[in-house]
């Protein structure tokens, strides 16, 4: 079972549309909401007006006043208000919600609410945002600095003052929409008498749980959340859906508990949710003229947005992944996350981690430029290995297999491209399975089985199938253990009425972590059902028999495993060090790229992805994360270009916010290296983020190789391309090209090289 | 206004504005809702639908024009025993579908497509208008070709 593609157990149902997500869902006497927002960034609410053009009195409408409880967000921290009172941090903050039965009336209406903000100046940079808090015009503590954290083993500053060649570099990335085809959404019921349920589309029942409470003051057995059919997550179903599930559980509140729907349209969806974090890291690397990398310095810099949501653990994994694939002895990294007047960025897959491995592996191409080094043998010279010790402590036992990752991807490619504007490069890189530190013992994940009257068995869990498979992999699981068929296992929707805390469905972590805990649960109720006949390999009719046996004398049904970690494992957030995380998948990517001599348009030709991920559970959904997780990362490295006005996004429209299409698709040639892992079900780590953390890296050594420049921000722009092969020219023309260490130009300038 | 059309091989008579976009017709009126939105403004092809056997994307499709023709939605698409079409049977196999939201607007352009190939040069071009961002398309691909193969051993589409 476990490493079979068996059909996915909801494919027939999304294929022939019969799968029902929030906005196909019948509700009698339903409401349909609407958010008014925010025009401006920053500003203090002075008053809301109401112009005549439609019929007010037939409208619910809340505004901060009418909350019964607690108007926060209740995430990491309660900063962030459901709706604006008094202060006004970003454009797109919403300030009064409406629900009408007509759909079309209530969008008329909120165009007729008019809100009179007196504007503040709004920090929209984070040297802006610092400048402010020095003069002391904070808006966050004292200064503006959501959170910070500081890694350093050995003497950096040491090492670098002997090394023999410093290589310094700027690395910028921008902002990413998740692009969730199915936009936000969600339905609640909410009254005191009833308490509160909400439906929707949304990746982690149990933070929409936690955060209904506080909101409407009702203890946390009155909340309900049922996860519909859920059109793609990527992190951006991850903490939202708490803020429009509060939403439309306060218009239902008001409306006497009448079912308020809210389905964001994609341009309200795309200005007003959250995005992947922009990110600024410069990096100093001493080398020995051989290439052995004896010393480095990361200073990593995020745009946290108006409020904290996620920021300091999306900081935190970013900081964790900033050293990169590579063994250093001395070692410093320094990261802080900073807020701005923007919409609150938050989790989008790889979670911190794509925006400092972006850095570190561009810098090792610079790096090999300055040193007069292939980047492959730079790369394999300073690769981890078994033994090594990661900057925060973690000590690797098993050998990550780097070398032969990279052989497989060059070999998957085949000869490298030759000619003008043609180049290759390759991104090497580690991405940690599950939650950041000590989280998933906090966390203290449930998941259970139980055996059914007739037989069959149920999945209780409260992971979420978002499109990568989750469903069909946890009935692999629990099959493989009992010895029964797909047909015998039945995974129950995750309604927080009816399963267990498994966690959110986030971090890489929902085969490995949850899926280890129902496999020690299946493995619990398997010795129960079949007693000393349970080591041995028993026919699906054996245990069918077995079972029924066991219902009919009053057996135990319900088998509930609780996480525990790993022996060995163990992380002090005190001094940030220990086992960051159980796991670690390992990857190399290598793209090839043309790149237009005349326009400097960029395009990927061929990509290879191979990773070490544990045993694969299955290989076509496995491969769907890969090949997915790839295409948006390309999408990163070469179209999508969020620009902001006041913060927000402007082109927050899918005609002008540029995905991947059909039309653009290049071979993405997918390898497996399985090592299983003990402590993972079947053997297996996570593998959903990992894809994500290299196109970017790749194509930029590609077009490095390309053009003789890095160029150190993306996306990849004919203007950004531009912008740095002109700087090389100016550099060469001052300086001679002498002066270059190497054959190759190099162009220590650019938009991402200022200090 | 009153409009005859036919949806799903059914003639259906329905009283809308002229301006009502066929995607609410046949999500609200017909309560076919496999029909998905994405955008609104015809750039990811979620709604895709076939008129007259063409791929249309129903949002941007007013409900006058389609007065007297037949639309097919994914609903129509399986026999009327429930067997699904060998391009569903395909795209749930194959890894075509991940979370399924442009799964019934993509399988209506593939059914296309397949029908038609020499209306665009590759399927590639065929299926551009229809994002879908959980698969990287690898094996969307791979699931049109396993439906064609399956199409040339005499069962489809």
């Amino acid at each position: 079972m476990i490493g079979t593609a068996p059909t996915r157990v909801d494919g027939a149902a999304k294929a022939t549309g019969r799968a029902q997500y929030i906005d196909d869902l019948p509700f009698a006497g339903l409401l349909h909401g609407k958010t008014v927002r925010s025009p401006v960034a920053r500003g203090r609410l002075r008053g809301i007006a109401y112009r005549p053009g439609v019929p007010w009195e037939e409208f619910t409408v809340v505004t901060a006043a009418d909350i019964p409880g607690v108007n926060a967000v209740v995430l990491i921290e309660a900063d962030q208000p459901y709706l604006a009172h008094d202060v006004i941090r970003h454009a797109a903050e919403p300030v009064v919600l409406l629900a009408h039965p007509d759909k079309g009336l209530v969008e008329k209406a909120a165009r007729l609410v008019e809100l009179d903000v007196e504007p503040l100046p709004p920090v929209l940079t984070i040297e802006g945002s610092l400048a402010a808090a020095e003069r002391g015009d904070a808006q966050y503590g004292s200064d503006n600095v959501f959170k910070r954290f500081r890694i350093a083993r050995g003497d950096a500053a040491a090492a670098l003052a002997r090394a023999e060649v410093v290589v310094e570099g700027t690395y910028e990335t921008g902002a990413q929409e998740q692009l969730y085809i199915e936009p936000q959404g969600v339905v609640a019921t909410a009254s005191p008498a009833a308490g509160v349920t909400v439906w929707g589309s949304l990746q982690c029942p149990y933070y929409v749980h936690k955060a209904l409470g506080p909101v409407l003051g009702l203890a946390p057995e009155r909340v309900r959340v049922v996860q519909t059919v859920t059109g793609g997550g990527f992190g951006g179903k991850e903490e939202y859906p708490n803020v429009i599930a509060g939403h439309a559980a306060l218009l239902s509140w008001k409306a006497g508990g009448r079912p308020v729907k809210l389905v964001y349209d994609r341009l309200e969806d795309m200005w007003a949710t959250t995005k992947r974090h922009p990110s600024r890291t410069t990096i100093r690397a001493g080398f020995t003229r051989a290439g052995r990398l004896v010393g480095l310095h990361v200073t990593i810099d995020m745009d946290g947005g108006a409020y904290v949501t996620l920021t300091p653990v999306v900081l935190s994994r970013g900081t964790l992944h900033a050293g990169g694939a590579y063994r250093c002895d001395d070692v410093t990294i320094e990261s802080r996350a900073v807020l701005t007047n923007a919409p609150p960025y938050g989790a989008f897959r790889g979670f911190g981690a794509p925006q400092t491995i972006f850095a570190i592996e561009m810098h090792m191409e610079r790096a090999a430029r300055a040193l007069g080094i292939d980047p492959l043998v730079l790369r394999r010279a300073n690769f981890l290995h078994a033994g090594d010790t990661l900057p925060f402590g973690q000590r690797l036992a098993e050998d990550p297999g780097l070398d032969r990752l990279l052989d497989d991807a060059l070999a998957a490619l085949g000869p490298a491209p030759a000619g003008e504007g043609r180049g290759r490069g390759v991104a090497t890189f580690f991405h940690g399975s599950g939650f950041t530190g000590s989280g998933e013992v906090r966390l203290a994940s449930r998941a259970a089985v139980e055996l059914a009257a007739d037989g069959h068995v149920r999945v209780l869990a409260a992971s979420t199938d978002i499109g990568q498979g989750t469903t069909t992999v946890f009935a692999q699981i629990v099959a493989e253990r009992l010895g029964l068929g797909l047909e015998d296992i039945e995974v129950v929707t995750p309604d927080t009425a009816l399963v267990p805390d498994s966690g959110p469905t986030v971090a890489s972590r929902t085969s490995m972590v949850v899926g280890g805990l129902l496999d020690g649960a299946a493995a619990d109720l398997r010795a129960a059902v079949l007693g000393p006949r349970a080591g041995a390999a028993v026919p699906a009719a054996g245990f069918r028999a077995a079972a029924a046996a066991y219902v009919a004398a009053g057996g135990t049904a319900r088998f509930e495993r609780q996480y525990q970690p790993p022996p060995g494992v163990h992380w002090d957030d005190a001094t940030y060090r220990g086992d960051a995380y159980a796991a670690y998948a390992w990857s190399a990517q290598a793209a090839d790229v043309r790149v237009d001599p005349l326009t400097l348009m960029a395009e990927v030709t061929d990509f290879a992805a191979v990773q070490e991920v544990g045993r694969v559970l299955h290989p076509v959904l496995a491969a769907g994360q890969i090949e997915g997780g790839v295409a948006q990362g390309i999408g990163w490295a070469l179209y999508e270009d969020v620009v902001l006005k006041d913060g927000a996004m402007a082109n927050h429209q899918l005609t002008n916010y540029i995905l991947p299409t059909a039309a653009d698709t290049v071979p993405i040639r997918v390898v497996f290296h399985e090592q299983p892992y003990a402590h993972g079900p079947g053997g297996a780590k996570g593998i959903g983020e990992l894809p994500m953390d290299g196109p970017a890296p790749a194509i930029g050594a590609a077009i490095a190789d390309a053009l003789g420049v890095i160029v150190p921000r993306i996306p990849f722009l004919p203007e950004r391309l531009l912008e740095a092969v002109d700087a090389a020219a100016a550099a060469a023309a001052k300086t001679g090209a002498s002066a270059a260490p190497t054959g190759r130009p190099e162009a220590p300038t650019g938009a991402g090289d200022r200090q | 206004v009153k409009l005859e059309l036919v949806v799903n091989g059914a003639a259906r008579t329905v009283e809308v504005p002229g301006a009502r976009r066929l995607l609410d017709v046949l999500r609200e009126e017909c309560g076919l809702t496999g029909t998905k939105e994405g955008c609104g403004e015809g750039e990811c092809g979620a709604c895709t639908v076939l008129l007259d056997g063409r791929p249309v994307m129903s949002c941007l499709v007013p409900a006058c024009q389609v007065a007297g023709r037949a639309v097919t939605t994914i609903e129509g698409l399986a026999a009327p025993d429930g067997g699904l079409h060998p391009m569903q049977q395909a795209f749930a196999h194959e890894g075509g579908a991940q979370c399924g939201i442009c799964t019934p607007g993509m399988i209506l352009a593939a059914v296309a497509w397949a029908r038609d190939r020499a209306s665009a040069a590759s399927a590639g071009e065929a299926l551009a208008g229809n994002l879908c961002r959980c698969t990287g398309y690898t094996r969307i691909f791979a699931s049109v070709a396993s439906a064609l193969d399956a199409s040339a051993a005499g069962d489809g589409p």
